[in-house]
Order: C-alpha cells, then sequence, then structure tokens
C-alpha cells in the first residue's frame, strides 16, 4: 500500500553567515567540515530532504555539530530557513511551503499540528507558572476559553505521564529534571498534535528515569499513532524507539533506511565508526 | 518670581508632535503609540503621561476637572490642577458635568460622561503583556500577530491559585475586538464605563512613553472564560455613610473608635453632589 507522508521536507538548507567566493558554489563548497575557513560562513543544514509517514519514528542521529537541533528549530519555526520546502499534509495546508507562511500561520501550526519536546525544559516550559498553567497554554494558544475543560485535560495529561495529582499546581522548576520533561511531554500532547518533536529528551537523565520517558513515548506512539521526529546522539535510544533513522555528518545527510539496517549493517564510514564505538 | 510660560507649559513643537501621537492613538484604538516623553516639572510615576496629554490637548475655554483615586482635593490633583491653571488660566471645576476635559487617576467618574467630554486617564504600566514578556520587542511582536495567550495564560493562573481572577485593578480589556489594551489602574468596576462610551478615552504614560487611546462608541470588552464570567467589584448591602449610596464604587475604611468596617463613596464630588441634593430638599421642605 502506497501511504502519504505527513510530512516531506525538500532541500532544507540552513547557513550562519553570507558566504564567500570559496564557499556559496552549491556543488563544490570547499568547507572544512561545515565551516568556510576563508568567511567563517557555518552550513549548518545542507540539502536535507526526507519525509515523515503517519505513525512512524523517524530517528535522526549525528554527532555535536552535525546539525541535527538547527535543523528540529527550523522544522518548528524557532529558526528560519535559508532555503528550502516543506509539506504538511493537512487539508488547508495542502500544497503550501509552510517556510513561507506568514508568522501567524506558522503559530497555528505550532499550536495546532506540531508538538515539541526540548532538551532543556527551560526552553518549552514557563518555569515559575503552574503545571498545569503551562499545559492550558498551549490550549489557551488553540483557542480554548474554558477553564474547567482545560483544567481537565491538563490533568488526565500530568496524570498520563505520571505526575502526581497534589503537585500538579505546582511550577515545574520545583520538580526534578525527570518530571520536568515529562510535563514538557504532557504540554507537547495537549492538542493532540500529528507530529511531535523530540529533541535529546532523555539526555541528563539517569538511566531509571530515561527508561521511564522512553516507555511514556512508545505508548504515545502506540495508543495516540502519533508521528515523531526524535532526534539523539544516544544509538540505545534510537534503537529502541526508531522506525526509520537518518545519519547526518556536517549538516548533510550521508546514510537512511531502517533503524535495525542501519544500525546492524551501517554502508557509511561514518555511521560504522559510530556504530563500532557504541560500547 | 514667576516667570512668563508659553500657553499650557509646553512650545507649539511639542504640543504638536503629543497631538500627532494622540491622532494616531484615535485612529487605531487600544494601540499604543510611542511618543517622546518631556521632562515634566512633577516626577515620572505621578501622572506626566496624564498631564502631558492634558496640556497639548487644552484650550483656553476648555474647563479642566483632576481627580486621583476619586478624589478631587488630594495633593496631587490639586498640584496638576495648579500647573495647568498658573499656565493657561483655563477654569477649574469640581463637576463632573462641568468638566470639558478630565484628567484622573485610577477612577473614571461615577456620573456618566458625554460627548463633549474628553478624560485622560494616567497610566503606569501600558503593557498588559509586560508581565509575562519582558522584552518590548517581542511584546510588540505579539500586540501585532494578536498572540494574546499570555495574557490569558495570566487570568488562569489566577483562577488556578486563587479560584477567579485576582486582577483588583487594571483587569485587561480587548478593545475594538483587536488589541488587548491595560485599561490604567481602574477598579473592574469602572471596565464597563469603557465599552461605547459617549466621550474620548485617552491614556498616557509618562515614564513608559505612550498613548493610546479608546474612541467614543468603541468595543471594550474585559476579558474573561467562558465558565468564569468577568464580575466587578460587589458592594451587595452596603451604603456610602455620607451621603447613602449604593450603586457606586465603594471605599472600604475601617473606624478607628468602633473598630468597625464601613464604606464611603470614593468618588468625592460625586458624594458632595448627593449630600448637597439632600439637604436642597430637606431645606425645601422645612420651607414648604
Amino acid at each position: 500500500m502506497h501511504e502519504e507522508p505527513i510530512l516531506q521536507v525538500r532541500n532544507l538548507r540552513k547557513q550562519f553567515g553570507t558566504g564567500c567566493k570559496q564557499c556559496s558554489d552549491i556543488d563544490n563548497r570547499n568547507l572544512e567540515k561545515n565551516f568556510c575557513k576563508q568567511c567563517g560562513t557555518v552550513y549548518a543544514c545542507q540539502d536535507i530532504s526526507f519525509d515523515l509517514y503517519p505513525g512512524e519514528i523517524l530517528g535522526i542521529v549525528g554527532e555535536s555539530g552535525s546539525g541535527k537541533s538547527t535543523m528540529m528549530q527550523c522544522l518548528y519555526f524557532d529558526a528560519d530557513v535559508s532555503s528550502g520546502e516543506a509539506y504538511i499534509s493537512e487539508p488547508i495546508l495542502a500544497g503550501k511551503n509552510v517556510f513561507e507562511l506568514s508568522s501567524q500561520q506558522k503559530r497555528s501550526i505550532r499550536n495546532h499540528v506540531y508538538g515539541m519536546v526540548y532538551q532543556n525544559p527551560v526552553q518549552g516550559l514557563k518555569m515559575n507558572f503552574s503545571s498545569v498553567g503551562n499545559i492550558a497554554e498551549k490550549l489557551i494558544a488553540a483557542g480554548n476559553r474554558n477553564v474547567s475543560e482545560m483544567e481537565a485535560t491538563s490533568k488526565r495529561l500530568l496524570e498520563s505521564v505520571h505526575i502526581p495529582i497534589h503537585r500538579m499546581k505546582e511550577e515545574p522548576r520545583n520538580f526534578s529534571g525527570g518530571m520536568q520533561q515529562r510535563v514538557q511531554i504532557a504540554k507537547a500532547l495537549s492538542n493532540n498534535p500529528p507530529i511531535l518533536f523530540l529533541d535529546e529528551v532523555t539526555t541528563g537523565l539517569d538511566l531509571s528515569v530515561q527508561a521511564n520517558v522512553l516507555d511514556l513515548i512508545k505508548n504515545i506512539q502506540r495508543d495516540l499513532g502519533i508521528s515523531m521526529i526524535v532526534v539523539s546522539h544516544d544509538l540505545a535510544v534510537i534503537r529502541m524507539l526508531a522506525d526509520r533513522t537518518i545519519v547526518l555528518l556536517n549538516g548533510e545527510i550521508i546514510e537512511q533506511g531502517l533503524t535495525d539496517q542501519v544500525l546492524e549493517d551501517p554502508q557509511h564510514e561514518y555511521t560504522q565508526q559510530l556504530v563500532y564505538s557504541l560500547l | 518670581m514667576k516667570t512668563n510660560t508659553h500657553f499650557a507649559f509646553f512650545d507649539e513643537g511639542s504640543k504638536k508632535e503629543i497631538r500627532r501621537a494622540i491622532m494616531k492613538a484615535v485612529a487605531i484604538p487600544g494601540y499604543q503609540v510611542p511618543f517622546a516623553s518631556r521632562e515634566m516639572p512633577i516626577a515620572r510615576g505621578w501622572g506626566t503621561g496624564g498631564l502631558q496629554i492634558t496640556l497639548s490637548i487644552i484650550g483656553k475655554s476648555d474647563v479642566l476637572k483632576v481627580i486621583d483615586q476619586g478624589a478631587d482635593e488630594s495633593v496631587n490633583a490639586v498640584s496638576i490642577k495648579k500647573l495647568v491653571h498658573e499656565t493657561t488660566g483655563v477654569e477649574l471645576t469640581e463637576q463632573t458635568a462641568e468638566a470639558s476635559i478630565i484628567q484622573s487617576r485610577h477612577r473614571i467618574p461615577e456620573v456618566p460622561l458625554t460627548k463633549d467630554q474628553i478624560i485622560v486617564l494616567q497610566v503606569p504600566m501600558p503593557e498588559p503583556l509586560r508581565k509575562v514578556e519582558a522584552r518590548e520587542y517581542m511584546t510588540k511582536r505579539m500586540h501585532s500577530e494578536d498572540d494574546y495567550s499570555g495574557v490569558w495564560l495570566m487570568l488562569f493562573e489566577q483562577i488556578m491559585k486563587y479560584g477567579k481572577t485576582a486582577t483588583s485593578a487594571d483587569h485587561p480589556v480587548y478593545v475594538n475586538d483587536r488589541y488587548v489594551m491595560a485599561p490604567s489602574p481602574i477598579p473592574r468596576f469602572d471596565n464597563g464605563k469603557m465599552h461605547q462610551t459617549d466621550a474620548l478615552i485617552l491614556l498616557g504614560a509618562g515614564r513608559e512613553k505612550k498613548i493610546y487611546a479608546v474612541p467614543p462608541y468603541t468595543n471594550v470588552e474585559s476579558l474573561a472564560f467562558e465558565d468564569y464570567p468577568f464580575t466587578v467589584e460587589s458592594f451587595e448591602g452596603q451604603q456610602c455613610l455620607l451621603c447613602g449610596s449604593t450603586d457606586v464604587f465603594l471605599d472600604e475604611l475601617i473606624d478607628k473608635e468602633s473598630g468597625k468596617t464601613i464604606y464611603q463613596c470614593n468618588d468625592t464630588s460625586y458624594c458632595m453632589d448627593q449630600l448637597n441634593k439632600k439637604e436642597e430638599a430637606e431645606v425645601q421642605t422645612s420651607y414648604a
């Protein structure tokens, strides 16, 4: 059966700096890693294209500085792209390159179609607002104006991520790292988004909490059928979560395929090195 | 020594600049127009925004009333009145109905305003989004994108914490179904008076260098959730101990001798009016 991708990304490019004679030729950039020695321009994402299918988890691996987070920021409109296209299979967005929409439309996509879990909860949460309020923020942004309804939704979500009921009105700044991450996940899920971005969600959490969060993500995918893009440098996380995996190096896709295939039989030299360096 | 100042203290260039800001504010209801706030003979935070508006729009035939928290005789109100009077020679009044310009801090008078009147409100914090976003360029962007989830979230948090919205004054309003505006710290009781009012409402923030306006007959709607409707302060069962008024904004005072809570009109000129009317009626009946 032929399935329609829910998110199509085509030729996404993101550079920091204006470029110079030496590096502005797309086919022959003459770079040191992703960096032009002449003018200092960083090519963080170079010509990234991929599809995300409904209900699947797409893993993105790569070393620090390979462009994973920049790509996520571009997709979530936290940063503007230098060039490229992305299409979302929502009726009202059919055929529209979402990178070219107005900031209002982008905000509407963030509030209705996307969910985001940042590596650092400070970015995703308002630390001095209650946990319930944090989740309601997204519901309010999506147009909800009914307090009891939002409170009920928030409670249900916080319960599903195992935050004790009696701490729901507490501010996330009083929570442990793992709890904060779970509040973030609850917030990201509040509008039943069809697409969820997870940026290094388990980095910095201890092993038992990591397992807990990963379990939660897996359950969410199974129960709600949400498509996810999971960025991680931790291959164990990718192995456990992702159906398909993309390997990034210096802002370019060097290998992609089924996760098992990529991890068991890596083709690219860098991927081989990455897999074999796994303890 | 009293040196001769220009009419209404300002030079004509300053007046022109401020009037232009006012015109723009009237044209875009609820939008905060930046202006070059001048140094004034009173300190910032003491009504310089309102004073600058008053001085820019006042003419020789105007009649001015200045109130501070409902009182005509508080120090601040008296000082501002003196300054305007000395530099313009305009007539001063305490009667709301007689005034053509009313400068006010934190109240809208009890007597309904007419289409011949302008009310100038002093504003300490013109930005309703400031509590959620500290950066000015961000709040500007949020206004332009109609992104007011921050204000709603603030009210939501209050409901979570206290079971109701806890804005005692300065409850945010939607103006003309577009901009969310800080109505200045008037009590919620006065919010309704802004809706479809006959008078022009000008708001000036001297320290924050912003002027905004609600033109006559404009929709002004207080923010409220579906299941937590907007409510005003309730003085049910209470009345002013001086004049006996019931449907006005009352100040809560503690009687020093009895230790009891007593209530009194916040709008002093309204209270005086009611007392005079009563006395008049008494005199008339006693003569008859």
